[in-house]
């Protein structure tokens, strides 16, 4: 392995935990990742020694607090090689940060009739959004298809881009792991002239993520699915597409001047950044980038290769044609997600029998509805891998879908 | 922490492998209304044909569609059997026992910790006590360990909250 996950392992608190004597397996990080040492303690030394609001006070600990969110800004900055500080903004998640696109971008930019271009891999959150504005200003939604191994099928790629105004897309599935062609989508949304959107929060974590050499105007992604706390995500934005989008939420933080007539919002980032922000969760994830980065995203991703090829090929060799792994089959072009089928038994009962081998592992839908109805299912068992987890991890829950085999065994 | 057994009693496991009243019915005459689990992506399909001849109304026939795991599979189809050929004040006092056996550890979540769990048992008799004293739950009874997997309760309700819905489509 790349990576040494025995060491790894003891960074991170939560996996040393046992219940009813026997360890904890965690395969959800696709859902949200553990949080290592290094990240919990910058946050409690940031609480115990510097917490004060920021950019208000003139005192000591107010000027710590202020350079403490700005010193996680720019670690992220570094960690996908934004521009400048100016092009992340801080948000409430992945999510939060989509809608500001959808919301303030959109609204200020798009009217009846303007094609939008979403692929059928999107998590809710890169949907929903594009709903609401189309039932308030009458965009339409076109969707790129996805091939039966989950792939994106980009043959009538021009077709969908004519006219369009906007590509939004995933650029790692939630669902099945499928990378998607960042660059080469990027590249096509703006030769048809259409603004460019990567929902990163699933590619982030686990690849090496360059948001320049993609070429994308936004970048959407969350802290808490890599290393980091829950309650900050990122929207980085090129100057251009920042500076041409309204400020989204309004109140202090972001305002220059307020008058009763009216106010004028502040510079880039803090015009997005309305209210109090999340710093304890800035410094937290400021530790987390750095603490991916001493890993060395490169290992990080070699080590998840390794180990899903080793996932596809046990389970395979065990289970034949028992179980269904959905995605491409592929290591090459896919992350550590893992959607599958076990004979008849229903997700929701699968994990159910997990539960008893403390086995970690989502069921349902996987907030991916409309991918789902392509699958052809309503829901699937998930297992998604990360920089702590091994072969034994990949054996314990292989062990514990042996069991749910025997106990439905009708 | 509450054992499998507790959960899949084998009369739910019976259900959910021959399920009773599965299929559909024409609609119109009969009502067919859609339930979904948001959680996990599961939908049921209640059809429902009254009887107005009678008085009160009563359930002429009842079919179950759709798909879901063994919980809803078989609260559905144990809910079928129970319903066929009630009135419809019966199938209210039906509605309202198992839903109370279902409620109360709603209110304990998140159940952790054997302190909780005790309450939550106390208040099971409590509750019980609420429930009309003529409605027998039968097979129903089964399902009542499905209260300590909280997560899992809205499996059990899908198909009654479902019915309900279904009920006051066909009556409005």
């Amino acid at each position: 392995m790349t990576l040494d996950v025995a060491s790894i392992k003891k960074d991170f608190p939560l996996l040393a935990r046992e219940i009813d004597g026997k360890r904890l397996v965690y395969l959800d990080s696709a859902n949200t990742s553990q949080k290592p040492q290094q990240v919990l303690d910058a946050m409690a030394t940031y609480y115990e020694n510097s917490n004060a609001n920021v950019h208000r006070g003139t005192y000591r600990i107010a000027e710590e607090a202020t350079h403490a969110l700005e010193g996680g800004r720019a670690k992220v900055r570094s960690f996908i090689n934004a521009p400048a500080d100016r092009n992340v903004v801080f948000s409430k998640n992945a999510t939060e940060a989509l809608n500001l696109v959808a919301r303030s971008w959109g609204a200020a930019h798009l009217s009846a009739g303007d094609p939008v271009v979403l692929s059928e891999l999107e998590h809710h959150a890169n949907i929903v959004p594009w709903h609401q504005l189309a039932a308030t200003t009458g965009i339409e939604l076109r969707w790129i298809p996805v091939t039966p191994d989950g792939q994106l099928d980009l043959t009538d790629l021009d077709r969908l881009l004519d006219g369009a105004k906007v590509l939004s897309f995933s650029a790692m599935s939630n669902v099945l792991g499928t990378l998607t062609p960042v660059e080469r989508l990027v590249a096509a949304a703006h030769d048809a002239g259409a603004l460019a959107i990567v929902d990163a929060s699933q590619h982030v974590p686990h690849v090496a993520t360059d948001v320049q050499a993609w070429g994308a105007d936004f970048v959407a992604f969350t802290g808490h699915k890599l290393c980091g706390p829950t309650g900050i995500g990122v929207l980085y934005g090129t100057d251009e597409v920042l500076e041409a989008t309204p400020p989204f939420l309004g109140g202090g933080e972001m305002i220059l001047d307020v008058t009763k007539d009216g106010f004028k919002h502040t510079e880039l980032p803090w015009k997005f950044e309305a209210g109090t922000p999340p710093i304890a969760e800035a410094v937290g994830l400021g530790a987390a980038c750095d603490y991916l980065t001493g890993l060395g995203m490169d290992a990080v991703r070699e080590h998840e290769v390794e180990l899903t090829a080793y996932t596809l090929r046990s389970l395979t060799e065990r289970f034949g044609d028992d179980i269904t792994i959905h995605g491409p089959v592929e290591p090459a072009i896919r992350g550590g997600v893992f959607s599958f089928s076990y004979r008849d038994i229903h997700p929701h009962d699968l994990t159910q029998v997990f539960d008893q081998h403390n086995v970690c592992v989502r069921a349902g839908h996987h907030c991916a509805k409309p991918l789902m109805r392509e699958l052809g299912v309503n829901a699937t068992a998930r297992a998604s891998l990360y920089v702590y987890n091994d072969t034994d991890d990949i054996d314990a829950m292989a062990d514990a879908i042996e069991a749910a085999g025997d106990f439905f065994a009708f | 922490m509450p054992g499998l057994e507790d959960l899949y009693r084998e009369i739910i496991l019976d259900h959910y492998r021959s399920p009773r009243n599965k299929g559909e019915l024409e609609s119109p005459p009969a009502t067919r209304t859609e339930g979904f689990n948001p959680l996990c992506g599961d939908e049921i399909v209640v059809y429902l044909e009254l009887d107005d001849s009678s008085e009160p109304p009563t359930v002429e026939d009842i079919k179950i569609g759709g798909q879901g795991c063994s919980i809803s599979q078989s609260s559905a189809s144990m809910m079928s059997a129970a319903v066929k050929g009630k009135t419809l004040a019966e199938v209210k006092d039906l509605t309202k026992a198992f839903k109370g056996m279902m409620s109360i550890h709603e209110q304990s979540l998140p159940g952790e910790g054997a302190g909780k769990e005790e309450e939550g048992d106390s208040g099971l008799g409590d509750l019980e006590a609420e429930i009309p004293e003529d409605v027998k739950l039968g097979d129903l009874e089964a399902l009542r360990g499905v209260v300590k997997f909280p997560v899992r309760i809205k499996c059990a309700t899908l198909s009654w909250n479902t019915l309900a819905q279904g009920i006051e489509d066909a009556t409005s």
